[in-house]
């Protein structure tokens, strides 16, 4: 029970210079004006900002050089996710980048050559994992049954990001009980199977996608995907939560930029402490987060996440989306009438804030799973 | 593992020089840490009561010293080891988890002797970095006024020059070890006039002993002693115990208010305050039941304890991001200003909840047979509102992170 932490936190010139660039990329391609003019467009991004991501090596950053990659963990994505988040710039690139690492951990030789070389080049991948409302389920309600020597899908996944624009599905289902990871491609969907979702944060795109009657060829299913299952939930967690880190400090920025220029009573209103201090509050809270962030992009590797790893995952996952609830919240609440507004950008930091605490777990979730790992 | 998780792993690895060193630690805290004395030892510097106290952590800190861990990185013609910071950051590592006494003289080890080393005078050096680490010479501090808690510009304590020696007059509160130090870094007004508060004030390394000056011990409310309220009554001091110039009191002291809130380096080490972590929460709470149950099993506890774990963590963590300057870029200085806040405000409502967790024998206290560990964590929590008020209190802790951080305005 007694356990001495982990504090390994170390952050290369490497990486620095990747967290530099990104920061620059993201802020010149997503502007305020911009993130809003996408809101209620189709795809909610850019098809040149994604190709530019995709020519910069974004896509290839996190996977083997025999791939076409660079040869970096997935913990070299955590700079380009938070800086993503910083600016609420949307691509499908967190989706793909889970897709990817699915089939770099689940794969074997033959199907990493065959998917990842095309997924560094700009194809789009996406999980599709949840089958209903909890992400703690142990029940898999999609089934793979074998037919002919090849197998069947059967079953609806649940808010599946960037469906409508994903070229690669890894769907998790059940065949006879035991949980499978295989890839589907687009083309293999019968037309009106995907059925878009309205989502709390309009930045996001995702979608119900039926699976029924879809053929499996064996060499479709991932060799490994059972034991990769839940590293990936868990990386998919991290993801999250630098994304999320980065949205709660651009919403402490906005909270700043409003209690530094809003006069009430004849004084600016930062300089009352009601308002000031909860907004420390959120510095602190976000601080953590990133703490978080980088202590699991020190730890993690390609190797299956150890026990320091997986706590420094879920301890990222829920500091982050409960500092991002609390950052939103008051970015509302601080702004008074105009936070009411849609014209108000608090707006877009509340919702993204709902919709990241509902990826790979709330913070609830994840502090359960921590239990067993920290106290027993 | 790939090559280049080894390459991490080997950079990770402590050098052998290094490993060494500690390992020499670990053996000379083994054959040295003194036995319980069969009183009360202080949780913090903040808590020397007694006589009795006061030469059992006197003649300790003179073992670390003498032993070469102590100081470590203070120059070695002032009585410091010339060593590389790591060395004492590897010494207080190995003192904290053996739990061995406090180095008590802390005012002098982390606040008084680094602004000595920072800006003092030659003579200045000479005369007062050695005693402050053998622990002959007991510093302590004169900030805080009556009615004047956190304010510093509101100082109303005067010094007033006269021929070689300035006359002091005012009170201090708050003096940690009042009664039986040597030194006080003082803060007091010189003008009265001066057009902005902040430029009156001069800064002094003043003699205890002087003609004058009186003490009066505070009983705090564990109903112990450690803080004086400290009486100037036409007291004269040496003017050459200015520390810088005349009215620059006010920079001086935000330097020194700096090292306490551990924003610059500098201090000579040793352990201050005795570590309380949550695996200690997690040992008391082993044997406690609740409802019937082990407590260790029930949800909403299990809930809360990760919730602290996780702060915890962070607060450790973010220790070491301080020092990675490129994830330190957003919001500068935020992690080194808002660490007394973060801290303080974390033990306190851990300590708080060790209470809560203990039940019923959570209502006794230090002196009765059936508190746990000796009141142990009553004594921990009601102590800890040093941390959180003294220093400056969170409340204006979170002024200055909202200030000097995030740029909001003033009151």
């Amino acid at each position: 029970m007694t356990r001495t932490a982990n504090l390994k936190i170390s952050f290369s010139d490497e990486q620095a210079m990747i967290l530099d660039s990104a920061k620059d990329f993201c802020r010149d391609k997503s502007d305020i004006a911009t993130v809003r003019s996408l809101l209620k467009t189709e795809t909610g991004y850019k098809a040149d900002v994604w190709t530019e991501m995709v020519d910069l090596g974004w896509t290839g950053l996190s996977l083997p050089e025999q791939y076409g990659g660079s040869e970096m963990s997935i913990g070299a994505a955590i700079p380009l996710v938070e800086s993503m988040g910083r600016y609420l710039l949307c691509t499908p690139f967190i989706s793909s980048t889970i897709a990817a690492q699915a089939i770099l951990r689940g794969g074997n030789d033959a199907q990493k050559h065959r998917w990842l070389p095309t997924m560094i080049e700009g194809a789009i991948g996406t999980m599709a994992i949840l089958d209903n409302e909890d992400w703690g389920a142990t029940r898999i309600d999609c089934t793979l049954t074998p037919k002919d020597g090849d197998f069947i899908l059967d079953g609806i996944k649940l808010q599946v990001n960037d469906a409508a624009v994903a070229d690669i599905f890894i769907v998790l289902a059940s065949a006879n009980g035991v949980p499978t990871l295989v890839v589907v491609n687009a083309s293999q969907l019968p037309k009106g199977s995907i059925s878009n979702k309205t989502l709390v944060d309009e930045t996001k795109r995702a979608s119900n996608v039926d699976f029924s009657g879809v053929t499996i060829k064996p060499d479709a299913i991932l060799a490994n995907g059972a034991e990769a299952l839940p590293d990936l939930r868990l990386i998919g967690a991290l993801l999250t939560a630098a994304e999320a880190t980065g949205s709660a400090a651009a919403a402490l920025d906005t909270i700043v930029d409003y209690l530094t220029t809003r006069k009430q009573f004849g004084r600016l209103i930062g300089s009352y402490q009601a308002l000031k201090h909860p907004t420390v509050d959120i510095l602190l809270q976000m601080d953590s987060a990133r703490t978080f962030i980088y202590h699991a992009a020190t730890l993690i590797n390609d190797e299956s996440l150890d026990k320091d790893t997986q706590i420094a995952c879920r301890m990222a996952k829920a500091q982050a989306t409960d500092a991002l609830l609390f950052a939103g919240d008051r970015a509302v609440q601080f702004h008074g009438g105009m936070g009411f507004t849609y014209d108000c950008d608090a707006m877009l930091y509340i919702r993204r804030a709902q919709w990241a605490q509902h990826q790979y777990g709330d913070a609830q979730h994840h502090r359960k799973l921590l239990a067993p790992l920290l106290l027993d | 593992m790939t090559e280049r998780s080894q390459v991490a792993e080997h950079k990770d690895a402590e050098s052998a020089e290094l490993s060494d060193f500690r390992k020499g630690v670990v053996d000379w805290i083994k054959h040295n840490t003194p036995a319980d004395p069969g009183f009360l030892l202080p949780q913090t510097f903040m808590e020397v009561g007694s006589e009795q106290v006061l030469d059992f952590l006197r003649e300790w800190q003179y073992k670390v010293w003498a032993a070469g861990y102590l100081g470590m990185a203070w120059p070695k013609q002032y009585g410091g080891g010339g060593m590389p910071r790591l060395f004492q950051q590897i010494a207080d590592e190995e003192m904290r988890r053996a739990r061995v006494p406090i180095c008590f003289n802390v005012i002098g080890l982390g606040w008084a002797g680094p602004l000595i080393i920072d800006t003092g005078t030659d003579f200045e050096k000479e005369t007062y970095l050695k005693g402050i680490l053998t622990g002959e010479d007991i510093w302590c501090q004169g900030f805080s006024e009556p009615n004047h808690g956190s304010d510093l510009g509101s100082i109303q304590t005067r010094a007033e020059r006269d021929g070689e020696e300035y006359v002091v007059n005012g009170s201090k509160i708050w003096t940690t070890m009042g009664n039986y130090a040597k030194y006080m870094i003082l803060l007091a007004r010189t003008d009265a006039q001066a057009e902005r508060r902040y430029n009156g004030l001069s800064f002094f390394l003043a003699p205890m002993d002087a003609k004058g000056i009186s003490t009066s011990p505070i009983q705090k409310l564990t109903g112990e002693y450690g803080f004086t309220e400290t009486f100037f009554t036409d007291a004269r001091i040496p003017a050459s115990c200015i520390m810088g110039e005349e009215g620059h009191g006010w920079r001086i002291a935000m330097q020194t208010l700096q090292y306490e809130r551990g924003a610059e380096a500098g201090a000579a080490g040793g352990v201050s305050i005795l570590s309380i972590v949550i695996n200690d929460l997690l040992k008391m709470a082993q044997e406690v039941e609740r409802d019937g149950q082990p407590l260790l099993q029930d949800p909403i506890t299990r809930d809360n304890l990760v919730k602290f774990l996780i702060e915890e963590h962070a607060l450790y963590l973010g220790e070491r991001r301080v020092g990675i300057p490129a994830l330190c870029r957003d919001y500068p200085n935020s992690l080194a200003l808002s660490g007394k806040l973060r801290g303080t405000e974390f033990f306190r409502r851990m300590r708080q909840y060790a209470l809560t967790l203990q039940g019923a024998p959570g209502s006794l206290y230090a002196g009765d047979d059936q508190a746990v560990d000796g009141g142990f964590w009553q004594r921990a929590y009601l102590n800890n509102f040093s941390t959180t008020i003294g220093g400056g209190t969170s409340q204006v802790q979170a002024n200055i992170v909202g200030e000097h951080v995030l740029g909001l305005p003033k009151d």
